[in-house]
């Protein structure tokens, strides 16, 4: 992969002048961890907002869990400083900072009950009122009945909930949530991601989770950070990233994208247009995000209008011809359409199906249209294929 | 149906163990307590009768209380070093040891491959009068100009701990070796400094280790006799050393039958003390 990776311009102040500001949020500044010739984790700079919902994202090896795991202080950054509401924690043992960790497989005490485990950090700092914080919380988590239960008793949605509320009792000024929801099945995976939402809105906390799962991190988080290969991506609200993708990464790991490679013929200060194989798309300069002649336009497969061959179809972008379709497949809220362009490239069409549209079978020829909006350029250099490979395996 | 005849065939299978059992266990057991019961005026010449004379068990705990006193101490005093020399061991073995940990592992049953006298034989040269050991702890005046290690109590606890120190390392190995490690870490992360943490994850996370450790090793110390023979003197004698010469050289079998029971006896009371307390009988 050859591309050049933008910094991602977070909120806040820059490098120069952080030195002794209030920042009360999470901060990384140039953090890098490195094993052995390998690069967890490349220079990272990244600023988590007291009280938000953050995610990391990004398939395994991206350097997400290392990244958790240096803020948790399980793990030594090689370089860069992490603070805290404005101290310095990177060299912080990790039982003196204020984080708790809910982790993967939820590592619950096998020895100890459920209101042990969740004791056990309040009996660690010897807080007063154990017995009636722990019910208090086994209620939040609706675990009460479970009190004196084993964790191998508990199923894994439950041991999951007490993993939470062992982390979430101690109130941490973070909370970190490693892959939180991967051994569970998907449906108690919908209902856990809607619970832990419901409960950071309730406590107010900072969470910070780390998942391999777009949709997850889309639905749960305020701000997502997409990483590869140990670097931030990009980074926004869920519906930027969506929809306007800074890298082909991004325009691939979130969702799909058609890419189509194109030649910059004009840039205007609104718009640029973009000679696709002949056909003259336009861009909005603000969705664009290459300097270069040449590019790749990308548009997500919902937003391609399909029409029958010579129909006019409401978009004013133009009309991308000579389209024929290779494959249907009916998924009842839309139809997926493969269609074989004249310079041979496949691309995905995803059509609603409100019922007043027409269908097409396979070897239909069609021509493709969408709004210019929803358009994006991204930098030739960059790989068209990178990101597509998900690692869905959760 | 298939259900009987699968209960069926699991009594099958039993049935090779519990003839191995009922031949050489419950039938030696059966002798050895008729034995004890025999009339102790009997002889080899003359013929035992058996006339339940459970006066042997008072004669024996009278007349060999302190032989069995010392191999109880004895046999704890061996299996509290052995497991702290063992407990740190495996330790190492399970979490420090990286790549080397079966390499090390193979170190510690080593010494099996020779023969146990042999191993036992070579502490007498170890604490020998002249050799290093003694010579060293004189001149640092832990031992006076003339004291010695060898025929004391402390070659032989030296010697019990020594030879089954593998005994209690691979069973704490093996419970070390299980604990996630992400459970040290959770206990790191909830608040809990290294110490702690030991106490309230690892330690307890490890007690069937412990227990069986300090089992296999309690068991055979406290009734081994070729360790009191060769590095101990007639005043370090275990009890094993006299039942076997009650049983040899005096063929008084009755008092060493009936010495034999009071020693399982005592042994059973004190694993089933010692399980109820360590609060283990489930992790076992």
């Amino acid at each position: 992969m050859s591309q050049a990776v933008e910094r991602p311009t977070t909120t806040g102040p820059t490098r120069s002048d952080e030195a002794a500001d209030g920042y009360d949020g999470l901060r990384l500044r140039s953090v890098t961890r490195t094993f052995g010739a390998f690069t967890a984790v490349d220079d990272l700079d990244l600023d988590v907002p007291r009280g938000s919902f953050f995610a990391l994202l990004g398939p395994s090896g991206c350097g997400k869990t290392t990244t958790l795991r240096m803020v948790a202080g399980l793990e030594t950054p090689t370089s860069g400083t992490i603070t805290l509401a404005g101290q310095d924690i990177t060299h912080a043992k990790p039982y003196r900072r204020p984080v708790n960790t809910v982790f993967q497989n939820y590592a619950l005490f096998p020895h100890l009950d459920v209101f042990e485990n969740v004791a056990f950090g309040l009996r660690r700092r010897r807080r007063p009122d154990v017995r009636r914080r722990v019910e208090e919380m086994l209620e939040l988590v609706e675990l009460g009945p479970q009190a004196r239960k084993r964790p191998h008793q508990l199923s894994g949605g439950q041991q999951q909930r007490v993993a939470l509320a062992r982390a979430l009792i101690n109130e941490p000024e973070v909370l970190l949530l490693d892959e939180p929801l991967g051994a569970l099945d998907l449906k108690l995976r919908r209902s856990m991601q809607v619970e832990i939402k419901r409960i950071q809105t309730e406590v107010g906390l900072t969470f910070i989770h780390v998942t391999h799962d777009q949709e997850e991190a889309m639905t749960m988080a305020d701000t997502v950070a997409v990483m590869d290969a140990g670097l931030v991506r990009q980074l926004g609200a869920p519906a930027e990233l969506y929809e306007n993708p800074r890298s082909t990464f991004v325009a691939n790991f979130l969702g799909q994208s058609n890419l189509v490679e194109g030649t910059v013929t004009r840039r205007g200060p609104d718009t640029l247009t973009v000679d696709m194989h002949g056909t003259a798309v336009t861009v909005p300069t603000a969705r664009a995000h290459t300097d270069g002649a040449r590019g790749w336009v990308g548009v997500r497969p919902e937003k391609v209008l399909i029409g029958e061959a010579g129909s006019a179809l409401d978009a004013p972008g133009g009309t991308v011809p000579g389209g024929i379709v290779t494959d249907v497949s009916f998924v009842g809220v839309s139809t997926q359409y493969l269609v074989r362009m004249p310079w041979g490239q496949e691309l995905q069409v995803f059509a609603q199906n409100t019922g007043r549209q027409q269908m097409f079978g396979r070897g239909d020829a069609v021509e493709l249209s969408w709004r210019p909006e929803y358009a994006f350029l991204l930098d030739h250099a960059q790989d068209a294929g990178a990101g597509a490979q998900r690692g869905d395996e959760g | 149906m298939s259900r009987r005849r699968g209960g069926r065939t699991g009594y099958l299978l039993l049935l090779p163990a519990v003839a191995w059992l009922v031949l050489f266990f419950v039938v030696p057991l059966y002798s050895l307590v008729a034995t004890s019961l025999y009339d102790p005026t009997g002889s080899d010449f003359r013929g035992y009768e058996m006339d339940w004379a459970f006066g042997n068990y008072l004669d024996a705990v009278r007349d060999y209380a302190r032989p069995l006193l010392r191999s109880l101490v004895y046999g704890a005093v061996a299996t509290v070093l052995c497991l702290v020399l063992g407990y740190v061991l495996a330790y190492a073995i399970a979490f420090k040891a990286g790549r080397w940990k079966y390499l090390m592992l193979v170190l510690v049953v080593a010494p099996f491959f020779t023969s146990f006298l042999v191993r036992t034989l070579s502490w007498k040269l170890i604490l020998a009068d002249d050799g290093i050991v003694v010579r060293t702890l004189q001149a640092v005046h832990v031992l006076g100009p003339d004291g010695r290690l060898l025929a004391t109590s402390v070659a032989v606890v030296a010697g019990l701990t020594y030879n089954f120190l593998p005994f209690m390392v691979l069973p704490l190995f093996a419970s070390l070796d299980k604990i996630d490690h992400r459970l040290v870490e959770a206990a790191s992360d909830l608040y809990a400094s290294p110490v702690i943490g030991f106490w309230r994850v690892t330690w307890p996370l490890s007690l069937p280790g412990v227990v069986s450790g300090t089992l296999l090793t309690f068991i055979p110390a406290a009734g081994d006799y070729i360790n009191a023979d060769l590095l101990g003197s007639p005043g370090q004698r275990m009890v094993g050393g006299v039942i076997q010469s009650l049983f040899t050289d005096a063929n008084d079998y009755p008092a060493a039958a009936s010495l034999s029971v009071v020693l399982m006896a005592l042994i059973v009371v004190m694993v089933l003390v010692y399980v109820r307390r360590a609060g283990t009988e489930d992790l076992l």
